[in-house]
């Protein structure tokens, strides 16, 4: 493997290396300085608590309104267990009559904030930078950083009506809505019968918002959010989308379906791009195999377009919504959730297949002749994830996924244009874990080898182009932090 | 290749360093230990059949919030629930005492009887229905609650009370049941027109000492122990363990008991049941005929 970083010359080399084992030997200190101040914190030290136990931790909102602990929605947070999924299935709501606002006590304020200060590391090579070889170098970043912050609110507005608030506020300091909801349950007294309005996550059967990576290279499936090299659509499965759901689930959700009309602008507030709505279906079935555990398999298809050019006043500036040429573009795939060993390891497999309107794949204005040799380009990917749940207080997780192109929107592209893959291995440990707080200790490592796009790691902007063959750039995030949620 | 190395060991030193903290007793509680007093224990549902070890896991992971490490009732979030606002104790397994059975009063539920209690939750608590567990593993905690207390060992559930079939909700049963209403004195706890608020509502407590409601059948659909007739019917000729609400088993006779729950069906106002029909048609058509339910002063009794 350590052919992969074969930029920069030797003596910088191994200066580097002699730096970064004085850097190792600072980071396992330090690292042991808080894990022994986790561990002073935890051990109840009569001083730190004057008030009666409990009262002094501030809470998570759903567990603290049910007294709940984290375990009993959470196979490890903030993935979801079955338990979990009916309760959000039914609104945040354990349907035990006492799920309306009017019986919490008036104190009771449904929010919580998670944040993960971290320490990580960013490397990649075949880097144009300054004084770089022809076949660029490698660059590597590192340092204490933070994570954005959450600050979730959800809940009930009545028995019924929920809501969900998740502003967010970027690491750069940005600020937005995640996502913004109100959701009628149990409209016609069904379950079959939910619909949401406003910006939400996909009904995606990987949720890839409640999953257990956080690194830069990691923490996002690829799968979600790719698009083919050179392309002008903006669309991602994993990006939060604003329109409207239906959604219906057994009693036990089992069975669940959603089916979403959403407007086309991957979830940017303001006006769409064009006139036009994408829809989203997916549906689902779970079925208990004696000892195993809870199988879910499922299948989903998302359909778009995307206006290739605008209307102008006199060929100034696009004038938002008003988006022309719309062209096409479609993602279809499948996804399991599948568990041995009594629900103690899970596997997630997730296949996608996807499409590109010619015009989109080139980002060529539909009133324009395409290129020589423009064709509509078509990909697959997937990958397959794992969780072993050693208790729910400590869970190893890997990933693997892929992308290959098997059709380029240029017959001149290399052939291995835009294919990506990407490992990713690590483990959360939740020392703390009451329906009050909790705090995890996350360790990950991820590996991703891109092919002509740029990886997410580093502050993404260089990579060599891809000219006749495309070698591909290597980006390493490492990434350990401390993720808490109160 | 060194990066990688010294990535690996890293990860794997630190994640050493958490399987030991891990370890330590009262930190990290990565293993928890469960105080249970009986050995191995069984449970068999329908042809399903639990195993304690299996549940134990379980019980860890969704159960000790609020039930406890020893089984008692004493879990993390015990403290938070407020009986003077309606809101329930977790059950204390260590003593066997439990609401919902198809047994007689003061006898152990069968297995069934607490597997279709987690199943169904209890309603206006805290307790969740656990339906989205899959039959196995509820069965499996059903096995597991029962290794917190040796009347496990000692003594056998009781044998099911007899339920004769339905008779029809005519209004002659409605009638007859309103009678036992007033008779039994069930509106001294429910009050009477069954809102929970009968004379004696207000000084109740339940073997814990904890103050606690006589039902209110004019709100919601679902009781603690079942929706349907036959729940009911169980309800109140079994008794609801631990609680003021006693068992009718020695003074109502199985067929007199179908028309008490037919009667009991009119007091749900916020359904519309058929007897409810029945029950408004009849008195439209035989106005000032029916005693006010309550004290009845002149006679008195
Ligand atoms: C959020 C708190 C909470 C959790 C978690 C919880 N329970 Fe309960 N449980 C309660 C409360 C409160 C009651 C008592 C309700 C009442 O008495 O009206 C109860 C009652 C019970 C009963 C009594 C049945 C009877 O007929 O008396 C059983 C059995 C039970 N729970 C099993 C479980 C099991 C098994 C789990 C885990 C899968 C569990 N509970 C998780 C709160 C909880
Ligand atoms: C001494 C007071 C008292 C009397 C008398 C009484 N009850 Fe109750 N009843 C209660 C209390 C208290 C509860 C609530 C128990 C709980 O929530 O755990 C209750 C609950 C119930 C429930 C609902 C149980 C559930 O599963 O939610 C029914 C039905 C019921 N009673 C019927 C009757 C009938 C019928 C009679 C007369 C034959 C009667 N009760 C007499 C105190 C009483």
């Amino acid at each position: 493997m350590g052919s992969q970083y074969s930029g920069g010359d030797m003596g910088e080399r191994a200066r580097h290396l002699a730096k970064k084992s004085i850097l190792w030997l600072a980071l396992s200190l330090f690292l042991g300085l808080l894990l022994f101040a986790v561990i002073l914190a935890d051990s109840r030290s009569a001083s730190a608590e004057p008030l009666p136990g409990g009262n002094v931790r501030a809470i998570p909102a759903f567990a603290r309104k049910y007294g709940l602990p984290c375990s009993a929605c959470h196979t490890a947070w903030p993935e979801l267990n079955n338990f979990g999924q009916v309760f959000r299935d039914n609104g945040y709501q354990l349907m035990n009559d006492r799920d309306s606002p009017i019986w919490q006590n008036p104190s009771y304020w449904p929010i919580t904030f998670r944040m993960t200060p971290n320490w990580h590391r960013e490397r990649t090579n075949h880097q144009p930078v300054d004084g770089a070889p022809p076949n660029g170098s490698v660059v590597e970043q590192h340092g204490f950083d933070l994570s954005g912050m959450d600050v979730w609110t959800a809940g009930t507005l009545y028995k019924n009506i929920s809501f969900s608030l998740l502003p967010s506020l970027d690491s750069d300091g940005t600020f937005g809505f995640e996502n913004a909801f109100v959701r009628f349950d149990n409209l016609l007294n069904s379950r079959w019968v939910n619909v949401k309005f406003g910006k939400f996550e996909l009904d995606n059967l990987i949720s890839e918002k409640r999953f257990l990576f956080l690194s830069a290279n990691g923490g996002f499936y690829q799968t979600y959010h790719f698009v083919p090299v050179g392309a002008s659509n903006d669309f991602g499965l994993g990006d939060n989308q604003i329109g409207v759901e239906l959604m219906g689930h057994s009693a036990n959700s089992y069975t669940r379906y959603s089916a979403s009309l959403v407007s086309s602008n991957s979830g940017n507030p303001g006006l769409p791009s064009n006139r036009t709505y994408d829809g989203y279906v997916t549906f689902s079935q779970a079925f208990q195999v004696g000892r195993l555990g809870l199988q879910r398999l499922g299948g989903y298809a998302y359909a778009g377009r995307r206006p290739t050019f605008s209307q102008t006043f006199g060929g100034g500036e696009p004038i938002p919504g008003t988006g022309l040429g719309n062209k096409s573009f479609y993602r279809v795939g499948f996804a399991g959730d599948l568990y041995i060993l009594q629900g103690k390891w899970e596997f997630l497999p997730f296949f996608l297949h996807g499409y590109d309107n010619v015009f989109l794949g080139t980002a060529t204005p539909a009133n324009v002749p395409l290129p020589a040799g423009a064709q509509a380009p078509k990909w697959n990917g997937g990958f397959i994830e794992t969780h072993y749940y050693y208790s729910p207080q400590l869970v190893l997780t890997g990933r693997y996924e892929i992308i290959r192109m098997s059709r380029q929107a240029l017959t001149s592209n290399p052939s291995n244009l835009g294919d990506i893959d990407a490992y990713t291995a690590g483990y959360r440990w939740y020392p703390i874990m009451f329906s009050r707080a909790g705090l995890a200790w996350h360790n990950e490592f991820s590996l991703v080898k891109t092919a002509g796009s740029i990886p997410l790691s580093g502050n993404g902007v260089g990579s060599i182009p891809c000219t006749a063959t495309c070698p591909g750039v290597w980006s390493q995030s490492l990434l350990f932090g401390f993720d808490f949620d109160f | 290749m060194k990066s990688i190395t010294s990535v690996v060991a890293f990860f794997f030193g630190s994640l050493g360093l958490a399987l030991a903290a891990g370890t330590t007793p009262c930190f990290a509680q990565i293993d928890i230990h469960f105080h249970a007093v009986t050995g191995p224990m069984e449970a068999r549902v329908g042809g399903l059949t639990g195993h304690s070890s299996d549940g134990k896991a379980l019980y860890r992971r969704f159960c000790v919030g609020c039930h406890g490490a020893s089984g008692d009732g004493n879990g993390e979030n015990a403290i938070w629930f407020d009986p003077t606002l309606g809101f329930a104790k977790p059950r204390d397994f260590t003593v066997a005492v439990f609401k919902c059975r198809s047994t007689p009063s003061g006898t152990l539920p069968t297995d069934e009887d607490l597997f279709d209690a987690l199943t169904r939750g209890f309603v206006t608590t805290n307790m969740p229905e656990w339906r989205p567990l899959s039959g196995l593993d509820r069965a499996d905690l059903v096995a597991f609650i029962k290794t917190f207390s040796l009347r496990w060992q000692t003594d056998k559930a009781g044998t099911p009370i007899a339920i004769p079939p339905e008779p029809p909700a005519k209004i002659e049963s409605i009638l007859h049941g309103r009678e036992l209403f007033q008779k039994m004195e069930c509106w001294k706890c429910h009050g009477p027109e069954g809102r929970g608020d009968g004379p004696s509502a207000a000084t109740l407590t339940d073997s814990k000492g904890n103050p606690i409601r006589p039902y209110d059948f004019t709100t919601g659909e679902r009781f603690k122990c079942g929706v349907s007739n036959r729940d009911l019917y169980r309800i109140f000729m079994t008794g609801l363990d631990g609680t003021p609400m006693p068992s009718f088993a020695d003074t109502i006779k199985p067929e007199e008991a179908w028309d008490l729950v037919h009667f009991l069906r009119t007091l749900q106002v916020s359904i519309k049941t058929p007897e409810l029909a029945t029950f408004k048609q009849w008195v439209s058509a035989h106005p000032g005929q029916l005693k006010p339910i309550g004290q009845q002063a002149p006679s008195g009794n």
